[in-house]
């Protein structure tokens, strides 16, 4: 309704103008406001929306649990680190390794569901938790006999994206406009959340996005229907996959290093918190869940501590486990206050009315 | 093996087996349907019939033969059936509650996704409406809104979408009030007068006994009983487990 609405108002290609010029200048707005601290968290912030948009596929769309999805992620974070850093002296083209880590991640997401997709609920949630800490866990122990991943040290010195001959990490001088790098960045992420995000958008109305949407209401009508449901959940699985392998690529080349703890299981239950927070099945609010779980954490490490120092005149609590506590609490906020997300698929709020 | 003929009967099932765990639901069964027919399957709760009627759909396995059109399909998948013209409308009716009724008919139609099949689904689509013009009106509603005799008029049609020529129809009448399951029964009636053949599962024997020509009773997995609805609505057997007289 006040989509129609505004339309009336204002015809769509000024309204997208006018986006594309808010999401362009947001990076300059951000740095000079609030420093290069918050352009950082802005950057990842893009990452984990990719992230949370490829898990809304398997977990919003198909509707199957997924709580090990960050191993896709570091799937496609070492395939990047492997091949563009000194550790084997290998340093292939970006548009080379992205799509190959996003390929492998895809393949891992195969070899995971071809034999766990049977199960159901969660007992599936259960198997790919396992499969979540045994890639981890495989990263940190494949230092020998063999060194492959340098074990809990990590890979460092990873190469940083090259556009255009042009290295992301180095500030670019565009008609006597110096763009910092991690402005730079911000466009490059940007422009593939926004590819990921049209592909959901093209997915959810497809035909195996319907498929999707009847395996999740009904497995046994979707099979009465003529739907292949393994082939299409592995299909859901094979596409969340490949986006979070891109995801961590982009983030081997963002850090410029890699290690197995940035894939622990806390990362799986962040990135489901935001599908499930933002709304699941519904990209706008996916994308919004990402946003406020990425920034609030944040405002909240870099708060607490002056906001105890002004009230009360010295820091009481630690920031750092404040951070938890009152992350605890917005959630449980939302769940009581916003059950079916942030915000929610208008389908989702039609049928939990009714009830 | 011989071609299939007119005498052939559509579905011929021949010792059919469900087990869950060390549990016998259904032992060593068989039965046909000949093309055309509507053919109840009537018994008391627990008595088999849905494992049957789910071994037949392929969802569970099972152990016997199952030939369908003079094909054997009990090595089939289950989503492989609606193209071979065999639909099933599960227990409790399984409509997809976050779709809208139009999005549930589509679905039913989902093996025919050629080009040159749009029109002949959206003809068919149409026809829903006027079989069941209670879903006309509610077209654009979420599945999930709708009355359970709502839901259950959608299963059908939802199935009907994929052009079958066996329906299988578990519990039509089940959590209905008396009065939709009137239209609803109604409603089968016309589509086996369309000429699409049903095997309809029952709890309520009376009411299926009435619109079938042909029945079979199940106790305890076994098929104990079989003749012309008109027989065993006059049976006394029949009418002492069944009918409460």
């Amino acid at each position: 309704m006040s989509a129609g609405m505004n339309n009336a108002r204002m015809p769509r290609n000024v309204q997208l103008a006018l986006a594309v010029i808010a999401l362009a200048v947001l990076p300059f707005m951000v740095s000079a406001g609030l420093g290069n601290t918050w352009l950082r968290v802005l950057d990842f912030a893009l990452l984990y929306v990719m992230l949370a948009l490829g898990l809304n596929i398997v977990v919003g769309f198909a509707g199957l649990l997924d709580l090990g999805y960050i191993a896709f992620y570091a799937v496609g974070a070492y395939v990047y680190a492997l091949l563009a850093s000194p550790h084997f002296g290998l340093h292939w083209p970006v548009w080379a390794i992205l799509p190959l880590g996003a390929l492998a991640a895809c393949g891992f997401g195969v070899v995971l569901g071809a034999p766990t997709l049977r199960l159901r609920g969660d007992y599936l949630a259960i198997v790919t938790l396992g499969f979540g800490e045994i890639v981890r866990i495989f990263m940190n122990n494949l230092n020998a006999p063999v060194n492959i991943t340098n074990g809990p040290k990590g890979i460092a010195s990873i190469d940083p994206i090259q556009v255009g001959g042009h290295a992301l990490a180095q500030p670019l001088e565009i008609f006597g406009v110096t763009v910092p790098a991690l402005v730079l960045t911000y466009y490059f992420f940007l422009a593939l959340a926004l590819l990921v995000m049209l592909a959901g958008l093209r997915l959810q109305n497809s035909r195996i996005g319907r498929a999707w949407a009847a395996i999740r209401e009904d497995e046994m009508a979707a099979k009465a229907c003529g739907i292949n449901t393994r082939n299409i959940k592995l299909l859901a699985f094979a596409m969340g996959a490949s986006f979070g392998g891109l995801a961590g690529g982009l983030f081997a080349s963002f850090q410029e290093f890699v290690s197995p703890e940035s894939f622990s299981l806390m990362e799986s239950i962040m990135v489901l918190c935001m599908v499930v927070l933002g709304g699941m099945g519904h990209i706008p609010g996916v994308i919004l869940g990402a946003l406020v779980l990425t920034v609030l954490p944040e405002a909240f490490r870099h708060g607490a501590g002056p906001v105890q120092q002004a009230v009360f005149g010295q820091v009481l609590v630690d920031p750092e486990n404040l951070r938890m506590l009152l992350f605890g609490l917005a959630l449980v906020a939302v769940m009581l206050y916003r059950p079916s997300g942030l915000w929610p698929d208008p389908r989702h709020r039609q049928e939990f009315n009714s009830r | 093996m011989a071609a299939a003929t007119d005498h052939q009967p559509l579905l011929n099932v021949a010792n059919l087996q469900v087990r869950y765990g060390s549990i016998m639901a259904v032992k060593d069964i068989s039965f046909c349907v000949t093309a055309g027919e509507l053919v109840c399957l009537i018994g008391a709760n627990g008595a088999g019939k849905t494992s049957t009627l789910k071994a037949l759909a392929r969802m569970i396995p099972a152990g016997g033969e199952i030939h369908y059109a003079g094909q054997r399909i009990d090595g089939l998948p289950a989503y492989a059936l609606i193209s071979q013209g065999l639909a099933l409308v599960p227990e409790g009716r399984g409509v997809f509650s976050r779709l809208t009724v139009a999005e549930n008919l589509a679905m039913g139609a989902y093996h025919r996704h050629r080009p040159d099949e749009r029109a002949a689904v959206q003809e068919d689509e149409a026809r829903m409406y006027v079989l069941f013009p209670r879903l006309a009106e509610r077209r654009r509603q979420l599945a999930g809104t709708l009355s359970g005799g709502e839901q259950q008029m959608l299963a059908i049609g939802r199935a009907l979408m994929g052009k079958p020529q066996l329906l299988l129809l578990d519990e039509p009448s089940m959590g209905l009030a008396p009065l939709l399951v009137q239209t609803v029964f109604d409603a089968i009636r016309s589509v086996a007068q369309s000429g699409v053949t049903i095997l309809l599962v029952e709890q309520n024997a009376r009411l299926a006994l009435t619109v079938c020509s042909r029945g079979y009773v199940m106790e305890s997995g076994a098929i104990t009983l079989t003749d012309s609805a008109e027989n065993l609505l006059a049976d006394p057997r029949v009418r002492a487990a069944y009918l409460g007289e």
